[in-house]
């Protein structure tokens, strides 16, 4: 954690204006026999702390005391929630406590707790902190990209202040750095479907499938495009059945003879959604095998079924299930 | 390949929860709940629950109760859901539930549920699936599911997006569908869809990941792994190639699991670890249910004995 943020560390009964206080020990037994440094400040600190919380100060110097826990063991709810409590009580400036979010949020980036009191901060703070809290929760993503609760918070940020204005070339941005982040492409279908800039997922697919085909075509076996290809025709099997473009990302990966397992997957499903394929893609499959023992499965989708059961060989059950529900739908 | 090394694991687990001074205890201190029921439930799968004081620690889980019937993470903390829960599960383990007034312990968390049918974590408020879970498993633990409203609960859970086997987290995932089973609900998800969606989280290690693209973890081997057994699509999945990731994630030296090969071990992993090997049907360890995150015997002996 960030040592700027404990008061130097100090011992509490050294202090001034802690002499007026007893401090409440923890009431569970014996102290251990060899204190570390740490730990003894740690004890110390939570003394305090149930001492003040007991006696429901909300006062400056509790606020710091909470601080000071905090820095200490950021885990502990309950030094959180009165926290809020003293916060509310002095009418404390959010804005600082916000920078003081943001000091800690790197050592801290997935604790539940942290997120949930900076939630709190920012409804206090209204739409005026969107802007600035968005560009910190950018900050806070360029150290880990993927950070499951700075995704979920800046999606309600998003959604609770706006914003939206520059979010799909934030997203853009982050794929470029790398293309495999799923969080990315999942925010990207985030402000795809409900940006209130953008005209809805319908108006944005044709633009989207022409970003994600060529994100394919870059590295077929990321699984993140394929997904976001489904995502973008959610209930509206037809359409993706029908676009032509979506076929044919298929055909051009298989045809590269590599990396096409992703590519057999949405061929797999198109056919089993009605797709009427052209013979250019049964040769395409057919130019897979490189074994010749048994012939091919004259039926197409048996077929790629066969193929998956051993290049996707950890799913290889699963391919054998899907196989066998062709042929009971077949009949 | 490697095997389980259960007398090195017994020897970590224990020394963990018997060393108030590590800094990783110091930083657990207010989730020692947690940290309790992951030690004991992998102590009593790995056959070992003897070896701990039983008295020592339901004397010191009653201290953890509140007035309102919850249960904090430690001595002097606040209550919270997630801690109830863990108390109620680690009580199960011992076969020590007659200790708890149940009707005190099943107020606290019908008083957590929310207008939507969602649940609360605590009196301030935070709503999350996983809190829906929990009150579900604890009040079924107890055998009085019926205290909340079960079909709201129901329909909120199906209103949150991780089952439609788009982006949701696997955490999440594994919270809404043990809920579903939990309450006789596993009919309103589809399968199949979810089903190829999490068996896709299986790379080529044979580990499981959580989301498309990221790293194998060990703990996915539970959320992942339980989902797909409830759903009953396990198949679906190499089971002997996460056997073996999972066995490569111990630290054979000096016991405890960690979340991929060759990083530092720690009690959730260990956990998790272990029961995934125990859905795997490894041999050597006890049976563990899927839903209820418990031993199978455990969870028996609540519903069928006399």
């Amino acid at each position: 954690m960030d040592s700027r943020e404990d008061d130097g560390g100090e011992p509490l009964s050294r202090m001034a204006e802690w002499r007026d206080v007893t401090p409440l020990p923890q009431d569970d037994g014996p102290n251990p026999v060899v204190p570390i440094a740490y730990k003894e400040e740690f004890r110390e600190t939570m003394d305090y702390f149930r001492a003040i919380y007991k006696a429901d100060e909300r006062s400056p110097r509790a606020l710091r005391l909470t601080r000071r826990a905090i820095h200490l063991n950021p885990g502990n709810y309950t030094v959180w929630h009165f926290r809020r409590l003293v916060l509310e009580a002095l009418n404390a400036d959010l804005d600082e406590e916000l920078d003081f979010l943001q000091r800690i949020a790197n050592s801290n980036s997935k604790n539940y707790q942290l997120w949930h009191h900076r939630r709190w901060v920012v409804e206090r703070l209204g739409a005026n902190a969107g802007a600035k809290e968005l560009n910190l929760i950018k900050k806070i993503l360029s150290l880990d990209a993927k950070n499951y609760h700075a995704w979920s918070h800046r999606q309600w940020v998003l959604q609770a202040l706006g914003g939206w204005e520059d979010e799909l070339d934030y997203c853009q941005q982050l794929l470029e750095e790398d293309i495999f982040n799923n969080s990315a492409w999942n925010q990207r279908y985030f402000v795809v479907t409900r940006s209130p800039f953008l005209g809805g997922l319908k108006a944005m697919r044709a633009s989207e499938v022409r970003y994600t085909v060529e994100a394919i075509l870059a590295n077929p076996n990321n699984e993140c495009p394929w997904r976001y290809l489904r995502g973008l025709y959610k209930d509206d099997i037809k359409a993706l059945v029908n676009d032509p473009e979506i076929s044919s990302v298929c055909l051009k990966v298989i045809n590269t003879k590599n990396n096409y397992v992703f590519a057999l997957k949405m061929l797999l499903d198109l056919l089993c959604h009605g797709f009427q394929p052209c013979h250019e893609f049964r040769d395409s499959v057919v130019a897979l095998r490189t074994s010749d023992t048994d012939p091919l499965d004259p039926d197409l989708s048996m077929a790629i079924c066969d193929i998956l059961e051993h290049v996707d060989s950890l799913r290889a059950s699963y391919w054998i299930w899907r196989k066998n529900k062709l042929s009971v739908a077949a009949v | 390949m490697a095997e389980l090394a259960v007398d090195k694991h017994v020897k970590y687990i224990l020394a963990v929860e018997k060393n108030k001074d590590s800094f990783e205890s110091v930083v657990m201190d207010h989730l020692r709940m947690n940290g309790a029921y992951w030690g004991l439930t992998a102590l009593d799968l790995l056959g070992k629950l003897d070896s701990v004081n039983v008295d020592e620690v339901i004397s010191w889980i009653l201290k953890c109760q509140h007035e309102s019937g919850g249960f904090s993470g430690n001595i002097g903390h606040d209550p919270h859901i997630l801690y109830t829960l863990s108390a109620v599960q680690v009580l199960a383990l011992f076969n020590k539930l007659d200790v708890l007034d149940i009707d005190k312990v099943a107020t606290y968390i019908t008083g957590l549920q929310n207008e939507d049918g969602s649940f609360s974590g605590d009196m301030w408020g935070e709503v999350d699936t996983r809190f829906s879970y929990i009150a579900i498993c604890c009040l079924s633990i107890l055998c009085c599911l019926g205290k909340i409203n079960v079909e709201k609960a129901v329909s909120y859970i199906l209103s949150c997006k991780n089952l439609d086997g788009g982006f949701g987290c696997t955490p999440g995932v594994f919270c809404c569908v043990g809920a579903l089973a939990l309450t006789g609900s596993l009919h309103y998800v589809d399968k199949d869809l979810l089903g190829w969606w999490l068996c896709e989280r299986q790379v080529k290690s044979g580990g499981l990941n959580g989301r498309p693209e990221k790293l194998p973890d060990v703990c996915y081997s539970w959320w992942v792994l339980s989902s797909l057994i409830m759903i009953d699509r396990v198949h679906w999945i190499d089971k002997e190639k996460l056997v073996k990731f999972i066995l490569d994630c111990q630290d054979v030296e000096n016991g405890g699991i960690s979340d991929r090969p060759d990083d530092a071990v720690d009690v959730y992993h260990t956990y998790f670890g272990v029961a995934g090997l125990s859905l795997l049907n490894y041999p050597g360890l006890k049976a563990i249910d899927p839903a209820y995150a418990l031993p199978v015997d455990v969870v028996n002996r609540i519903f069928f004995s006399g």
